[in-house]
C-alpha cells in the first residue's frame, strides 16, 4: 500500500454515466495485481471526510485507469477534473484475484463490475468466456476490450435491448448445460450483489470454483475501522466478519455467507 | 520533509506515559496500528491508541455501519473486537517492535467486565497504558451509559483503578450536561488523565425507503463537524481538573489541534481524519512545532491552556 500524488492524465467519457479517468501514479501503478482498489481523495469536495474506492480497470508502467459511474456526489467531483489536476491516490489496496488458472477462466461482470475482469483477462495469460449483464445497453461496457484480447463474448440484458433478453446468471447457465465439460469452468465475477449471489449457487452446484469481488461501503479502505465488513465462513464452519478492503474484496463463493 | 533537530521541545508526559510528541490517534480511527504502518512511520506519532478491545471477543452490529454526513460521518461499528487474549497474541507482538507508547482502549458491558479485562491488559508486556471507554451501556444496569450517570462512572473508574497500575486514561462520553462534572469524577477515582470527546450520538434516514441508514438504526458522530463542541468540553474540562488532558473531536490540521492545546489539552488524538488522509497525525506534528517556533515558544508545554478570555 502507497500514498501518492496523482495527476490526471485522461478524463474520457466512456457511454452514458461512465468515464474512464487515466491517472499517472507510479507508486501505485507498481505492484498493482487484478482485482485490487484504489482509495481516492476527490479534490474540491468540500464537508466530505471518507475517499472512494475504484477497481483497478488497467495498469500499465506509471499510470493506472479507472473506470466509473456516477452515481453520487463524489462521482460527480471527479467528473468534473481536468487533465494536470492532481488527486491523492491510496493503494493498491486489498488482495486480488488468484493469477494461476488451469481450468477454463469464466468472467461475469454487472455494470462497473467489469472493469477488475477486463484487467484481469489482460493478465490472465489464458482466454476464455466473458458474461455480461446490465438493466439496457447503456450498462454493458468494454465489449470491443475483451474481443481484443480474443475473448468470447456473451450479453444479457433485462430489457432485451441488446444481447440475450435476461439475467446474465441465466443465460450463464444454459451456456454451462450445453457445453461439453471437457475443461471445468472457473468463475470470476464482479458485480451487484443479486448476481454474485446467484453465480455463487450455480457454482456451488456445479461443483466448480468462483472467486466473487464484493463491494461494500468503505471507510478507511486500509482495515482498520471495520466498516466494510461481510459475514465469512471459516474452514471449521463458524462465522466471522472479515473485512473486505483488506481481507478481500475478492473471496471464494464457500467463504461468502448471504444474508437471507 | 527534512527538518533540522530542532531545540522546540514536542514531548509530552501523561503522568507516566512519555511521549515524544503531543499527537496520537483516536481509538477506533486506527486499526492496531500495523494496518496503516506501510505509509505512516509509527514511531514518528506520540502514541498509539488502539481499537478498543474487551474481555472476550466482540461481534459487533449489523452492516452498514458507516455513513457519510455533512462535515463528518457517522459510525455505528459496535465495538468488534478479538478479545483481551486475541488481541494481545495477534496484535501486541508487531507493537512491541516499535519504540511507540501503546495505550489500550478498553470497554465492558457491566463493571467486573472492564475490572477483568484492565487486569489482564496490565499483564500484557508492551501495554503503556490503558484509556477506558466509558460510553458503552451498562448491560446489567438497564443499559444506561457508563459516562452519562455520575454514580455508575464513578463506580467504573474507581473499579479499574484497582484492578491496573497502569496509567488510567477515562475517555468521557460528550452526551452530559456539564463535562467538568465527569471530569472531576475521574480524577477523584485516580484516573492518570483524561480523554475527550467520544462520539455525539446521531442518525441520518434514507428518504427514498423511509429506513435509517445505519442497521443499528443510530450512530456516533465525529469528524470536522464536531470539533467545536469538542473544543469547548476541553475547555469545560481543563477548568475543573489538574490531570492531564487527551483532546479529540475534528481535527485535520496542526490548526484544529492548536485549538485544543490552547483550551488546556496536554496532548490531541487525531480520529476521522486518519481515513481523509493517514498523514494527518505526522503534518500535524511538523505544524504544531512551526506554530512554536514562529510564537517564540521552547515547549509545547507553554502553550497548554493559555486561552485569554
Ligand atoms: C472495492 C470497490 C470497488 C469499486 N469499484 C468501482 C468501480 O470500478 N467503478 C465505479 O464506478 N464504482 C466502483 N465502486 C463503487 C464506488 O466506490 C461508489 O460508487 C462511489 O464511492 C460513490 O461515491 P459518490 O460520492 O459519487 O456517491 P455518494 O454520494 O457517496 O452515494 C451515492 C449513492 O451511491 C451509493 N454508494 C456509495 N458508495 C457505494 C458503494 N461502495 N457501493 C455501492 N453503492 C454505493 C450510496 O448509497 C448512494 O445511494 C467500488 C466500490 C468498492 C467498495
Ligand atoms: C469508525 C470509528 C470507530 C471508533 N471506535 C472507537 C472505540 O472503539 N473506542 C472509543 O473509545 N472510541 C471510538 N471512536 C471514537 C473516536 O476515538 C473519537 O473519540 C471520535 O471519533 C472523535 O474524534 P474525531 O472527530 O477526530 O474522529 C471511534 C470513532 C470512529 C469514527
Ligand atoms: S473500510 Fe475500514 S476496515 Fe475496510
Amino acid at each position: 500500500m502507497n500514498i501518492e500524488n496523482a495527476s490526471i492524465l485522461k478524463q474520457e467519457k466512456v457511454t452514458g454515466d461512465y468515464n474512464v479517468l487515466v491517472l499517472d501514479v507510479p507508486g501505485v501503478s507498481a505492484h498493482a495485481q487484478p482485482g485490487q482498489f484504489v482509495h481516492i481523495l476527490v479534490p474540491r469536495l468540500e464537508n466530505h471526510v471518507l475517499r472512494r474506492p475504484f477497481s483497478l480497470y488497467g495498469v500499465e508502467d506509471r499510470t493506472i485507469s479507472i473506470l466509473y459511474k456516477r452515481v453520487g456526489k463524489g462521482t460527480a467531483a471527479l467528473n468534473l477534473l481536468q487533465p494536470g489536476e492532481e488527486m491523492s491516490v491510496m493503494g493498491p489496496l486489498g488482495n486480488g484475484f488468484p493469477m494461476e488458472c488451469d481450468c477454463h477462466p469464466v468472467l461475469v461482470a454487472g455494470g462497473y463490475g467489469v472493469a477488475p475482469l477486463c484487467f484481469l483477462a489482460e493478465k490472465l495469460g489464458k482466454k476464455g468466456d466473458l458474461f455480461v449483464g446490465g438493466r439496457s445497453e447503456a450498462d454493458i461496457l468494454c465489449i470491443e476490450d475483451f474481443e481484443k484480447l480474443g475473448w468470447n463474448v456473451h450479453i444479457a440484458t433485462e430489457d432485451g435491448s441488446v444481447g440475450q433478453k435476461g439475467l446474465v446468471t441465466e443465460i450463464l447457465d444454459a451456456w454451462l448445460n450445453e457445453r461439453a465439460d471437457e475443461d471445468k469452468p472457473v468463475f470470476y465475477a464482479c458485480g451487484p450483489d443479486g448476481m454474485l449471489k446467484a453465480l455463487g449457487n450455480l457454482a456451488e452446484s456445479k461443483g466448480a470454483t468462483a472467486w466473487l469481488s464484493l463491494d461494500k461501503h468503505m471507510g478507511c479502505g486500509a482495515g482498520a475501522c471495520l466498516a466494510c465488513v461481510h459475514k465469512l465462513r471459516k474452514k471449521d464452519g463458524s462465522e466471522e466478519w472479515g473485512r473486505v478492503c483488506k481481507d478481500g474484496p475478492v473471496f471464494e463463493c464457500r467463504e461468502i455467507v448471504w444474508e437471507t | 520533509m527534512n527538518h533540522e533537530p530542532s531545540a522546540i521541545d514536542l514531548s509530552v508526559d501523561l503522568n507516566g506515559i512519555e511521549m515524544r510528541n503531543p499527537v496520537t490517534v483516536a481509538s477506533g480511527t486506527f486499526g492496531y496500528g500495523q494496518e496503516y504502518a506501510d505509509i505512516v512511520d509509527l514511531e514518528k506519532l506520540g502514541a498509539i491508541v488502539v481499537k478498543g478491545v474487551s474481555l472476550e471477543p466482540w461481534d459487533g452490529n449489523q452492516t452498514p455501519r458507516m455513513v457519510e454526513v455533512p462535515g463528518g460521518l457517522l459510525n455505528a461499528i459496535g465495538l468488534q473486537n478479538p478479545g483481551v487474549d486475541g488481541f494481545a497474541e495477534t496484535y501486541m507482538p508487531f507493537l512491541r517492535k516499535h519504540d511507540v507508547p501503546v495505550i489500550v482502549n478498553v470497554w465492558g458491558k457491566s463493571v467486573d467486565e472492564y475490572a477483568e479485562a484492565s487486569a489482564r491488559l496490565s499483564d500484557v508486556e508492551g501495554v503503556d497504558g490503558l484509556e477506558v471507554n466509558i460510553s458503552c451501556p451498562n448491560i446489567k444496569e438497564g443499559g444506561i451509559a457508563f459516562g452519562t450517570d455520575e454514580k455508575m462512572a464513578a463506580e467504573v473508574i474507581s473499579a479499574v483503578r484497582k484492578s491496573t497500575k497502569l496509567p488510567m486514561i477515562p475517555k468521557l462520553s460528550p452526551n452530559v450536561t456539564d463535562i467538568s462534572i465527569f471530569a472531576h469524577i475521574a480524577e477523584e477515582e485516580g484516573a492518570d488523565a483524561i480523554s475527550l470527546i467520544n462520539t455525539l450520538p446521531g442518525m441520518a434516514i434514507d428518504i427514498e425507503t423511509r429506513k435509517p441508514v445505519l442497521a443499528n438504526v443510530v450512530g456516533g458522530l465525529s469528524g470536522p463537524a464536531i470539533h467545536p463542541v469538542a473544543v469547548k468540553m476541553v475547555w469545560q474540562a481543563a477548568q475543573a481538573v489538574k490531570i492531564p488532558i487527551i483532546g479529540m473531536g475534528g481535527i485535520t490540521d496542526a490548526a484544529t489541534a492548536i485549538e485544543f492545546i490552547i483550551a488546556g489539552a496536554t496532548a490531541v488524538a487525531v480520529g476521522t481524519a486518519n481515513f481523509t488522509d493517514p498523514a494527518t497525525c505526522l503534518n500535524v506534528v511538523v505544524g504544531i512545532e512551526e506554530y512554536l517556533l514562529r510564537h517564540g515558544m521552547k515547549s509545547v508545554a507553554e502553550l497548554v491552556g493559555t486561552l485569554e478570555v
